[in-house]
């Protein structure tokens, strides 16, 4: 599939595929000898289970990071859910359908994680629907080209799998377990949106000019996936050092941005893709790939709601968890119901 | 649960649904609107033409429930309805190459889903009336795969070997949609008194469409004689009308009246308003790039 003149089906494409990944799955569990207090499990790389004593400012940060999480699976669904009615073959509809389904399943697991720490769903999505909480700012583009699905999988998923990979060695159990599932998947999520432009790079005019233009619209937006610098002079602001003291985050943003460039510039060039930088350039006395200035700007903009689909991707959410109340509903009184009926037949 | 409904229950209207249950009862009505599109299927071959029905019912409904995805009431649901888009998708998709070859055009899955235009597709009207409120859907899917359920046990031993294999996998699938439609069924019907109002309205609304599953088109009754399927369209009748209405009594609905109207032509080619649209949406990429793959 993936023409094995210039691709080896071998190559790791994304994170999931490499061996920080096989490391975080083989966590070695020492509890036994370490014991249950909080800071001796945390020293040791110890998972903290939902019934550990745990300070309750990392209970809420965790429960802010998962529900964030859980929202951008759900709010995620949207951008490419949009195409599903309109992908051009049977193959690539089937594909897609599925990888939305993914997401909504990646989104159930992550609320179930976020549940284990005392909240509920129902509340979770309140707060996702109110704006209190936060979703993935990329998810607040739009998808305007079929190839945009396959920008999405390539450098979205791609983006979020080097995130996410560290994550399956968090500290918190029910999180780590729930990111060593979702990386496989969105590994292959990853290689199907890469695939998507392999094929259109081979094709006809108007497909190879369809996929330059998803790539150029969804690279900058994919390097903020990061976050904000966090290293240098700005390593103190924000919550990457007390996250990293906990055990939640393994590595800074800024490290994870340049592993995701060193690993997605050479696969622009397999695609035969431009990337919209100038500045984008091996650099051998580092070792890495030199990249240019991210336009912050834009970031926070688009994080305080100034986005091109903030308010559409809110408003379809809250509109289909309203339409959809009185289904809710029914299905609680006729449970209640038949709990009753039991009862009373016992 | 309120008096009124309680007696509903055991006042389940059937005469009217009965008659029409009744094997051969239906009349030929189909057949008085043939049209060039129909020659030109028959002259494809009987078998071909048949199992297009059969695709193209599975293919537009797959097509109406991904529109759900985002949509549905909660997220299980909208993994659910994707399942069973996917595995309606699927039967489609394991149909249609083999109709390219029974048809003598070689044609593959895409180049019948997305350049044929609406005229030469044989799915019924139910599949393709637009999406509803999810009442609509559930009411939908209690008659599509209560249908279908019957519909694939009649092809597991069918002559067509491609058939009876994609039957054989269909037929598992269909059951845990029937299953799933079922239980919604009942939890609305049965739930609050918005629901049962929607519910009720949803079983209502899908009564016209309801004949059309169960017509014998020339095409099937040729199909049954070449042993493509065990069973007409109008036999498979009385054991899917069971099914909904052991369901709907037991969610406490009522089954309706026999409707005023009924939809038909589906098989011919005549479709419904909403039917162009659904193909516009399905087809536009595919057609705007001739040629190309994907």
């Amino acid at each position: 599939m993936y023409g094995n003149d210039v691709i080896d089906p071998n190559d790791p494409l994304n994170a999931a595929e490499t061996e920080s990944y096989d490391q975080a799955r083989r966590h070695e569990d020492r509890r036994h000898e370490v014991g249950d207090d909080f800071d001796a499990l945390i020293a040791a790389d110890q998972r903290i289970e939902p019934r550990d004593a745990m300070p309750d400012k990392y209970r809420q940060t965790l429960i802010r990071q998962i529900a964030q999480h859980a929202h951008s699976e759900i709010i995620g669904m949207q951008p490419e859910g949009n195409w599903i009615t309109r992908a051009p073959s049977l193959r690539r509809k089937a594909i897609l359908t599925a990888k939305v389904q993914d997401e909504a399943g990646h989104g159930l697991y992550l609320y179930s994680a976020t549940e284990t720490l005392g909240i509920d769903r129902a509340e979770l999505l309140d707060r996702l629907h109110n704006g209190t909480q936060k979703y993935s700012s990329i998810f607040n583009y739009p998808t305007l080209t079929w190839a945009d699905n396959g920008a999405i999988g390539w450098l979205v998923d791609g983006a979020a799998i080097m995130n996410q990979v560290p994550l399956c060695r968090c500290s918190y159990g029910p999180y780590a377990r729930a990111m060593i599932r979702v990386c496989k998947e969105e590994s292959f999520h990853q290689r199907q949106g890469f695939e998507i432009l392999w094929v259109l790079s081979r094709g006809t005019e108007a497909q190879r000019a369809m996929a330059q233009d998803a790539a150029n619209r969804w690279w900058w937006p994919a390097l903020m996936m990061f976050g904000p610098p966090d290293t240098g002079e700005a390593a103190t602001g924000g919550h990457t050092a007390q996250s990293m003291a906990w055990g939640i985050k393994r590595f800074s943003n800024d490290d994870l941005r340049q592993k995701f460039v060193d690993m997605t510039a050479p696969q622009a060039q397999k695609l035969g893709l431009t990337l919209p930088d100038p500045e984008l350039r091996w650099n051998e006395e580092r070792g890495h790939w030199d990249f240019g200035q991210i336009d912050w700007d834009e970031f926070w903009r688009v994080l305080r709601g100034d986005g091109p689909c903030n308010a559409e991707r809110v408003a379809h959410r809250r509109r289909a968890h309203e339409e959809g109340a009185w289904v809710r509903e029914a299905a609680n009184a006729y449970a209640a119901k038949h709990a009753e009926a039991r009862e009373s037949a016992a | 649960m309120s008096a009124d409904r309680s007696e509903d229950t055991s006042r389940v209207p059937r005469s009217a649904w009965a008659e029409r249950a009744r094997p051969g009862a239906q009349g030929r009505g189909a057949t008085e609107a043939v049209s060039e599109d129909t020659s030109e299927l028959a002259a494809q071959g009987g078998s071909a033409a048949y199992l297009l029905g059969v695709a193209d019912d599975a293919m537009v409904y797959a097509q109406r429930l991904g529109e759900w995805m985002t949509n549905a009431p909660q997220i299980e649901e909208d993994m659910a309805l994707g399942n069973v888009s996917l595995d309606l998708l699927g039967q489609a998709r394991g149909l249609y190459p083999r109709i390219g070859e029974l048809d003598g055009t070689d044609r593959g899955e895409d180049d019948y889903a997305m350049f044929r235009d609406e005229r030469q597709w044989r799915n019924v009207h139910l599949v393709e009336q637009e999406r509803g409120d999810f009442a609509r859907e559930m009411a939908r899917m209690l008659w599509f795969a209560a249908y279908q359920n019957e519909l694939y046990a009649a092809q597991l031993a069918s002559s067509d070997p491609v058939l009876a294999g994609v039957a054989g996998k269909a037929v598992k699938e269909v059951r845990y949609h029937l299953d799933h439609a079922r239980h919604w069924v009942l939890r609305l019907g049965d739930g609050t008194d918005e629901s049962h109002r929607r519910m009720q309205a949803a079983i209502d609304w899908a009564a016209p469409y309801v004949d059309e599953l169960f017509e014998d088109d020339p095409m099937s009754l040729e199909a049954v004689q070449a042993g493509l399927v065990a069973m007409a369209p109008s036999q498979l009748r009385a054991r899917a009308q069971h099914v909904v209405e052991a369901t709907v009594a037991e969610a406490t609905l009522t089954m309706p009246e026999a409707p005023g109207w009924r939809s038909r032509g589906g098989r011919d080619g005549l479709h419904s308003r909403p039917m162009g649209f659904l193909l516009a949406e399905l087809q536009h990429i595919a057609r705007s790039h001739p040629g190309a793959t994907w």
